[in-house]
């Protein structure tokens, strides 16, 4: 008997059920749904937009931060870039495909070791960055190299702080 | 008070015409091995309202002394007479002040702008020394004074050349006393940076003790490298005024200007060989810097290097057959010599990590170049016999070394506190002088030749 019970419990339990949902759809053009705010998956959906959106604004920034900086700074007595400025390059590069822009690249060393091995110097940077951006695309006349050696620093210190801002290649469109 | 004997303090304020550029030449340091000498200061004659000379004659002598390192002039305080003319010396007093010599003379004005200047060296300890001068008989009065004369001048001069008359008669008064030929009366070019003007960059030319600077040319953008034309009447130098280096040559007299090299690429390190007839330079429209030699006379260049590092900074020896450059083709800069006529290259210099800009001395047995010795930058030379270098000076970051025509002296380019400026160092390191500027910053010196 406890067993009979308990199936038409539930069977009338499961028809309740089945009733309120079959009753669903004329409920809910009356009842608003819309006030009651958006499930937990459409906000996360949205968040996830937002974080996107936010994401892409912010690497558009970074991006555009790269191509604002034209200058690449270099080691003691080295023409080695760094790969910290490949990215930054690769993006100058990309421009001046796309848009067909011009560009001096300006060589320049800090003041020790003689004036005329320096202009060498700023040459050679200059020459290291003008090769990164042949790989990335640019064109030969594209590109103007020029060296001011040690004669035009972005700094006048003489301490090591001025010179690790006067070993620089700096990128200038025309 | 070992070696150094302070206290020995001159201070030459000079203000230049035409520019206002002013050098300071300031002497902080005698040594004790320096030969006394008396110079004395010169009486003055007239017949119209002047009653000085336009510049003080026997003080020029006596600074250019003083500067060489080889002579301490005696304090003008301490002088026990003050003759004109040889009759009015009293040997005595000078042979107990116990001078190697003693200078004396006068001034008279002739006519407005116009001087007779005699002047006389006499040895006090020497009765025969007139005996090993050229003073031609019956020049002087014969009284034994006279027996010691080394010098006897008489000469006219103009407003405008007395001061270099100065440094000619320190000239006679030096190569009498020393054997070697004088070179005070020469010029310095140079480049003073003043970046509170339009045109920042600024060459200029003057005397050997910085004054009278004139300033030659001008420019926005930088200026490098200044190199004398063996007769004296050109310079050539690296100008930046179109954008890139290029080596202009510059007539002194006439100003005229005219561009050497503007070769893509960089133009840079113009030397002129000893005869006058080509330039030495460094190009990098071949892809990177090489030595070159162009004939003046037809521009013709001719390839000396080929080599795919930095090779620069050409100095020619004396005999014109071959030249000292630097290089990094063995990884760090060091100076190399090449030959003229076959092209062989070989190293130089060994020691150090890193040798540059070196020039030949006056008689081509040894050269003087930047050293880079405990991270510091100094001036080295190097005896081309036997390998031996000897650093020369304290001060750091020295650079654009020129050596005096006579080989007596070597001024640079150094960093002195948070300036910089020139200074000067004897060929043996063992007295220098720095030049503080108060206008800017002052660099890349170059020491005339001979000018007369």
């Amino acid at each position: 008997m406890k067993h009979l019970i308990k199936l038409i419990t539930l069977a009338l339990f499961a028809l309740v059920i089945s009733a309120c949902s079959t009753t669903k759809p004329s409920e809910s053009i009356d009842e608003p749904v819309v006030e009651t705010g958006p499930t937990a998956e459409e906000l996360e959906r949205q968040r996830a937009a937002e974080e996107a959106r936010r994401r892409a604004e912010a690497e558009a920034a970074r991006i555009q931060a790269l191509l604002d900086s034209n200058v690449v700074y270099f080691g003691y007595d080295q023409d080695v870039l760094d790969s910290e400025y490949t990215e930054m390059l690769q993006l100058h590069a990309d421009r001046m495909v796309k848009e067909n822009r011009s560009v001096t690249l300006e060589g320049h060393a800090d003041e020790r070791g003689t004036p005329e091995y320096n202009l060498a110097l700023g040459e050679r940077r200059a020459k290291a960055v003008a090769q990164l951006l042949r790989t990335f695309g640019v064109s030969d006349s594209q590109i103007e190299v020029v060296s001011f050696g040690e004669e035009s620093p972005a700094m006048a210190g003489h301490d090591e702080a001025s010179w690790a801002k006067n070993r620089r290649v700096e990128l200038n469109y025309k | 008070m070992k070696n150094v004997l302070m206290g020995f303090l001159m201070v030459l304020s000079l203000v230049s015409f035409n520019s206002r550029a002013e050098i300071e030449i300031v002497i902080t340091e005698g040594r004790d091995d320096a030969r006394p000498i008396a110079i004395v200061p010169f009486a003055f004659e007239s017949d119209s309202l002047v009653v000085a000379p336009p510049f003080d004659f026997a003080k020029i002598i006596a600074d250019d002394l003083a500067r060489s390192g080889k002579f301490k002039p005696t304090a003008i305080s301490d002088l026990p007479q003050r003759p004109a003319t040889v009759d009015q010396v009293d040997l005595s007093v000078w042979k107990q002040l116990s001078v190697d010599a003693v200078v004396y003379g006068m001034v008279r004005e002739k006519s407005p702008g116009t001087y007779q200047v005699s002047y006389d060296l006499i040895d006090p300890f020497n009765d025969k020394a007139i005996f090993d001068s050229d003073i031609e008989q019956g020049s002087y009065p014969l009284i034994p004074q006279s027996q010691h004369l080394m010098l006897l001048k008489d000469k006219i001069i103009g407003e405008n050349n007395f001061r270099w008359n100065a440094h000619v008669a320190a000239d006679e008064i030096y190569e009498a006393l020393t054997g070697e030929r004088g070179a005070f009366a020469t010029q310095i070019a140079y480049v003073e940076v003043d970046r509170s003007k339009a045109n920042p960059y600024q060459l200029f030319v003057a005397d050997s003790d910085g004054y009278g600077a004139q300033r030659i040319f001008s420019s926005r953008r930088p200026i490098m490298s200044p190199a004398w034309s063996p007769d004296g009447n050109q310079l050539a130098y690296v100008s930046f005024e179109n954008g890139r280096s290029e080596i202009i040559l510059q007539d002194l007299a006439q100003a005229q200007r005219n561009t050497l090299a503007s070769y893509k690429g960089f133009n840079s390190a113009p030397a002129w060989s000893p005869d006058g007839s080509k330039m030495a330079m460094v190009l990098s429209k071949d892809g990177n810097p090489e030595i070159y030699v162009m004939d003046l006379a037809t521009r013709n260049l001719k390839r000396l290097t080929r080599h795919y590092a930095i090779d620069t900074e050409p100095s020619w020896h004396p005999n014109g057959q071959s030249l000292v450059f630097t290089s990094d083709r063995g990884g760090r800069p060091q100076i190399y010599q090449v030959s003229l006529s076959n092209g062989d290259v070989k190293r130089v210099t060994f020691e150090g990590r890193y040798n540059a800009g070196a020039e030949f001395a006056p008689d081509g047995n040894s050269i003087v170049m930047v050293h880079q010795s405990n991270g510091n930058f100094h001036l080295a030379t190097q005896d081309l016999a036997n390998g031996n270098i000897n650093i020369l000076t304290k001060t750091n970051l020295d650079e654009s070394l020129s050596i005096a025509p006579n080989g007596s002296m070597i001024i640079y380019s150094t960093v002195n506190g948070r300036q910089k400026v020139l200074s000067s160092i004897s060929m043996d390191g063992r007295f220098g002088t720095p030049i503080p500027s108060t206008t800017g910053e002052v660099k890349a010196p170059a020491w005339s030749p001979f000018l007369m």
